[in-house]
């Protein structure tokens, strides 16, 4: 198991394992991308989840709940993931609370209604799913096969949140405004969570020589507006961009100059809701201090804790 | 290319009821028979779910409030998951209240169109969520409580009600399985979780008395098999809980004395107008739309 190897396993584009012999920067480079995809994942639970309590319809309370448990889920197993490159969800959780570790900016935008659940699922999530489908090819194995499972509840969150907006665009002209006020917020930072141009991107060759990354950023970015105008005038929506238009050279859209100083900005933590986000993180994590304690506590009293079905029998004996 | 098989499956025109299923449904009794039987009366029916249905509906929304909030990710999970279930429950139980009402009104319209004295749910669901050992003493006692009430109405006189029990048994099983092991963590857990844990139990224990005090109309459709009568859980109610306490190494306060006003009647507590002020802020913010 060396260098030769590795590379032999990357040029027959099959995958790397736990076990295998990998270069320390591989392994650095993984555990970096997989705990910031979870970090997302995690924070990412709180701009919609605050809706949960406020839905309209207990329809989409009950589909918007299951999403946000859906997020936890996909943290979850990308944490599991991580461990299995030697890191620990409690060493990655506090990198992230402490801000050593990043998550997606696109998360330190505040929802400001209850259009912004549905244009999340089709915008952010829409972005999310064009950045992650090359993941499901990712080199390594464990990540790859979790972003097969992650993908697909993510297509169904990105269905879920265009339906929403299709309910809304048929209801009433407030209704109507509401959705057209959050696609004007979120069309950006959607653009944006494609990462900086291919030229500023500095992760970029080695991912792609590792077959870690497939696509450049920029490429990415344009397909996503590509498959999105569609979309956009089937919903009947004005995306912000005086400056999108078709190309028929390109044989793709045209669009307007980002603003990369916002970027720059809300990377560096000077977005509008960063300290929020990890504020709330940090406070459940250390809320929940006790608790996790209690449970190890009990856990070394107990060389056997009482199972499931132990509890439900000895209910049965009830009189 | 290969690149995009997830890409490709949500970009084309998916048949819609590929994916709006599971919680997405629009009608919770859909193709059911919600005719009510002969010899039942109508509105005792409907009010006794909407008693039900507001139980669940007010501890889901408690649980909801976890989200974000929860001590671990994989309790992020499960209390979401209860959250859910309950959620389901309430809107098949809303939907029956309002399938045998002569007004005949939406799960929506008994959910974000009614005040907090038109509400029947138990004191205890809508307390405000204290600790997660508050929490977790509260989930023991209302799952163990709605369970042997669930129990029995698996062979209610009501087809409909009959249904919607069978299926919610399996799930508060679960929730009060779950509520069960962390009791037992917490209290048999360190001094601080075990404090936690007594004092959580201390300042709920004075709810148990309602949980056991049957409404008139409790009571009445019990007679007919439709229904059953709280106060006859409350043996199974002590058992459980007796054997999960002993396992905690928590000390069970003083039997309660019953109830004589309750949720039941429409009274209520401070906190379940400010729970209904959030729940039913954007539906109030736009009436006649729909989502």
């Amino acid at each position: 198991m060396t260098q030769e190897h590795f590379d032999r396993t990357i040029d027959r584009d099959q995958r790397i394992e736990p076990r295998d012999w990998m270069p320390d920067a591989y392994r650095t480079t993984m555990v970096r991308q997989i705990a910031q995809h979870a970090h997302s994942e995690i924070i990412g639970m709180q701009p919609e989840g605050e809706w949960i309590t406020r839905a309209p319809s207990l329809r989409r309370k009950a589909i918007l709940l299951a999403k946000v448990q859906d997020e936890a889920g996909h943290g979850l197993y990308l944490y599991s993931a991580a461990e299995t490159l030697g890191a620990d969800r409690t060493g990655l959780t506090e990198k992230l609370i402490s801000g050593r570790q990043k998550y997606s900016s696109i998360f330190n935008y505040p929802t400001l209604s209850f259009a912004d659940v549905g244009v999340i699922g089709w915008l952010v999530d829409g972005a999310a799913i064009c950045n992650q489908v090359p993941l499901c090819r990712s080199s390594y194995g464990p990540y790859a096969r979790a972003m097969i499972r992650i993908c697909k509840e993510e297509s169904f969150h990105q269905r879920q949140g265009y339906e929403l907006l299709m309910a809304l665009m048929r209801g009433t002209d407030a209704q109507r405004e509401m959705v057209q006020d959050s696609v004007n917020r979120w069309w950006w930072p959607s653009l944006m969570m494609f990462g900086p141009p291919d030229a500023d991107s500095t992760h970029t060759a080695q991912s792609m020589a590792w077959k870690i990354k497939r696509h450049t950023n920029d490429e990415l970015r344009q397909r996503f507006v590509d498959m999105t105008v569609p979309q956009a005038e089937a919903l009947g929506v004005t995306l912000p961009d005086p400056d999108l238009r078709w190309n028929a050279d390109r044989g793709h859209h045209d669009f307007g100059e980002i603003d990369w100083s916002e970027l720059k900005r809300v990377i560096s933590g000077d977005g509008p809701c960063n300290a929020e986000r990890i504020d709330v993180r940090r406070t459940a994590h250390e809320d929940g201090a006790w608790v996790r304690e209690a449970a190890a506590a009990h856990a070394a009293k107990q060389t056997a804790a009482p199972s499931s079905k132990q509890i439900a029998e000895r209910a049965e004996r009830r009189p | 290319m290969a690149f995009d098989n997830a890409l490709g499956a949500i970009a084309e025109d998916n048949d819609e009821t590929r994916w709006a299923f599971g919680t997405g449904f629009h009608d919770p009794l859909a193709g059911i028979d919600t005719s009510v039987p002969d010899g039942i009366d109508r509105h005792a029916l409907s009010a006794y779910c909407l008693m039900l249905g507001d139980d669940a509906l007010i501890m889901s929304h408690r649980l909801q409030e976890w989200c974000t909030h929860a001590p671990e990710l994989e309790e992020e999970v499960a209390l979401a998951n209860i959250a859910l279930d309950l959620l389901g429950q309430a809107r098949l139980l809303l939907s029956r209240a309002g399938t045998a009402e002569d007004a005949g009104r939406a799960e929506d319209d008994l959910a974000y169109f009614r005040n907090a004295p038109e509400f029947r749910n138990i004191v205890l669901a809508e307390l405000p969520n204290g600790d997660f050992a508050h929490s977790t003493v509260r989930l023991l006692m209302f799952a163990t409580w709605r369970l042997a009430l669930l129990d029995r109405l698996t062979t209610s006189r009501d087809p409909v009600l009959a249904a919607i029990a069978a299926k919610s048994v399996k799930e508060v099983a679960y929730h009060r399985d779950h509520a069960a092991l962390w009791t037992i963590r917490l209290g048999d857990g360190t001094d601080l979780s075990h404090a936690r844990t007594q004092r959580a139990l201390d300042a709920l224990w004075p709810h148990t008395g309602e949980l056991f005090t049957a409404h008139k109309i409790e009571r009445d459709l019990a007679a007919m098999g439709v229904a059953v009568d709280p106060s006859d859980v409350r043996e199974e109610f002590d058992t459980v809980l007796d054997e999960v306490l002993t396992k905690a190494t928590l000390r069970r306060p003083a039997p309660a004395p019953p109830a004589n006003s309750a949720g039941r009647d429409g009274k209520h507590s401070t906190p379940l107008s400010d729970l209904l002020a959030e729940l039913q802020s954007v539906a109030r913010a736009h009436p006649g739309a729909t989502w």
